[in-house]
């Protein structure tokens, strides 16, 4: 019973939440949020969980001394002053501390790893423009197409240019990337019908 | 004291306001406030279909004075009223040259935009001018919002559904009779047990990252299934493996799945809870740690497969830099170039979701594989029909794909 119960509950789910895609009733729309509103609080329970994990594997660096156990220290420190400054320190949410920590040390670091990608897009794109094969050649020269078409400095090659970018981009780019996305929308169906039959149940976990 | 230059710009600016007050005003020609525009003709106001009883949809043909007579209309009023007589209440607006208005609003009795289904209304349009002169219509109605139990402009989808649902059940009947069913190998898939086996030799952990994606997403579902087949191998040969999870949910089930690929694997001893982790639900924050622990760690292979957004690159570079086997897929579309450049092997889009199958090899699985192979055929099919018919301008034929609302 430990398996046909969880089973029957997806089964009863998955077709309503699928119908109910056909069906704009009051009712069926009260149910969808009604699903939705459960979809919260667990995930609410579960980042209790998440929270202890965190906990947990960082305190067992701290314990362990492992390679750069230091760093699990100023993780925890993170985790508890952020929680001591937002809920009880001098105006919770408001404070002056829980706001600069968040705009001046918080954002600037998130920042900072997205700046990261510029890097990495050149030191990828070194790579994958390399013409080793026709293919690859192909890429490059397609690529180079559509980077010059920004050139404010081509002259009167900057109207072709321009054309043969947007050919590319909105012919044969497009083309495959609808082919992909038709795919992608099949293989979504089909797991979700795999899910619902109870034919692929990886997610529940043992017996 | 004013510059010969300053002086100059005065007199420029001055001539210029000279030349722009003579130009023609042509709503001051047409004396708005004194004569209302003509009202706009035939309103009719009908139940919005496909919904849930909560709007309702008035049109009007244009007044003679919108686009054409005097051109004096600028926008239209639309009013509500429960009688004929009124007192009518002001709903909204919609430019000139516009036909249509749908009244919207909600089942919630406390909004200020609470919409009664059920209950008789009556509309009136005006055309309005510039200085506000409303010229009303005669009112329409009256009308009632019903709600429907069935979406008419979806029917394409829900054939597509049906037709796609009785294939998948027709191929996964025929794979429980054994039928011999040939899947075509893919490149990534058979890369991961080498990858396993490359990790073991090495001594190094395994890195699964499932991305950013809720355990609601269709990828992190197809995810946690090919976490099972690589936990279970991993088990098999021994060797560790490590799972940041940025979503609470996931790390719950991702644990989940861990344990019964150890235990199915007859090593529910070395399971450890801990190697299934929860970092964080902020995104670069994420990637920070997930980077940290490839650089520390050193994964002799890293699997990104799930739901990835612009921390694609920064995860698969890093994990280039650090010298790892990469094998990637994902479902979002703009991150797969991503991958392909900077991972070993990449699952372009639905291969993510077909991976389980191949892993598995279990004829079920596969039943639904080879229903997605006919449904892609049904689609060229339906394309070229398309095109067919768009040369030929049999438009009915392209207005039975034709998905509203």
């Amino acid at each position: 019973m430990r398996k046909e119960i969880p089973l029957f509950i997806v089964l009863v789910c998955g077709i309503f939440m699928a119908l109910q895609f056909f069906v704009p009733h009051s009712w069926s729309q009260f149910l969808y949020r009604y699903a939705l509103d459960w979809l919260i609080v667990i995930g609410i329970f579960a980042l209790a969980l998440g929270i202890w994990s965190f906990i947990k594997v960082s305190y067992d660096k701290i314990q362990r001394r492992s390679e750069n156990w230091p760093y699990a220290i100023i993780a925890l420190a993170g985790l508890f002053g952020m929680i001591f400054f937002g809920l009880w320190f001098m105006g919770g949410l408001e404070s002056y501390m829980y706001r600069h920590f968040f705009s001046f040390i918080m954002i600037p670091i998130q920042a900072t790893m997205f700046a990261l990608l510029a890097f990495f897009i050149a030191s990828a794109a070194y790579r994958a423009f390399r013409a080793r094969s026709i293919l690859a050649t192909v890429l490059l020269l397609g690529a180079l197409v559509v980077m010059l078409r920004f050139n404010p400095f081509l002259g009167p090659l900057g109207e072709p240019m321009a054309k043969l970018a947007d050919w590319i981009l909105n012919v044969p780019n497009l083309a495959a990337k609808r082919a992909i996305i038709m795919g992608i929308g099949l293989g979504m169906v089909a797991t979700a019908l795999k899910v619902i039959l109870g034919i692929e149940r990886g997610y529940m976990g043992r017996d | 004291m004013i510059t010969r230059k300053t002086a100059w710009l005065i007199v420029v600016m001055m001539l210029m306001a000279v030349v722009g007050w003579a130009q023609p005003n042509p709503v001051a020609e047409e004396a708005p406030g004194v004569t209302p525009p003509a009202p706009p003709t035939a309103v009719t106001a009908t139940d919005s279909p496909d919904d849930a009883g909560r709007s309702i949809t008035v049109r009007w043909q244009l007044s003679p004075d919108d686009g054409g007579g005097r051109s004096t209309v600028i926008q239209y009023k639309i009013f509500r009223g429960e009688t004929a007589e009124g007192p009518f209440v002001e709903r909204g607006v919609a430019l000139s040259l516009a036909k249509i208005y749908v009244d919207r609003g909600t089942e919630a009795t406390n909004d200020p935009n609470f919409f009664p289904n059920k209950t008789d209304f009556y509309y009136k349009v005006a055309a309005v001018s510039a200085a506000g002169a409303e010229g009303m219509s005669a009112a329409a109605g009256p009308t009632q919002a019903t709600e429907q139990w069935y979406n008419i402009g979806r029917t394409p989808t829900f054939v597509a559904v049906l037709t796609f649902t009785a294939l998948t059940l027709y191929f996964i009947s025929r794979a429980r009779k054994k039928a011999d069913l040939y899947i075509r190998p893919l490149a990534g898939i058979e890369a991961v047990d080498e990858a396993i086996g490359r990790a073991t030799e090495m001594g190094r952990p395994i890195l699964y990252v499932m991305g950013l994606g809720t355990a609601a997403d269709i990828a992190t579902i197809a995810s946690f299934t090919i976490l099972g087949r690589v936990a279970k191998k991993v088990a098999e040969y021994q060797t560790s493996l490590i799972v940041p999870c940025y979503d609470p949910i996931v790390m719950t089930v991702a644990q989940e799945t861990v344990k019964t690929a150890y235990y199915d694997a007859g090593r529910p001893d070395a399971f450890k809870e801990d190697s299934v982790y929860f970092v964080t639900q902020s995104q670069f924050a994420y990637v920070a740690a997930v980077n940290g622990t490839m650089l520390r760690e050193l994964p002799a292979t890293n699997l990104y497969l799930g739901k990835f957004y612009a921390e694609s690159l920064l995860l698969a570079e890093t994990g280039a830099l650090a010298g790892s086997i990469q094998i990637s897929g994902t479902d979002e579309v703009a991150q797969i170039p991503f991958f392909v450049v900077a991972c070993d092997y990449t699952l372009i889009g639905e291969e993510l979701y077909a991976a389980s199958a191949y892993l598995g090899r279990e004829p079920l699985l596969m039943g639904s594989l080879k229903a997605q192979d006919y449904a892609k055929a049904l689609i060229i099919v339906c394309a070229l029909a398309g095109i067919t018919a768009s040369i030929f301008g049999w438009t009915w034929i392209v207005e039975l794909f034709r998905v509203t609302n």
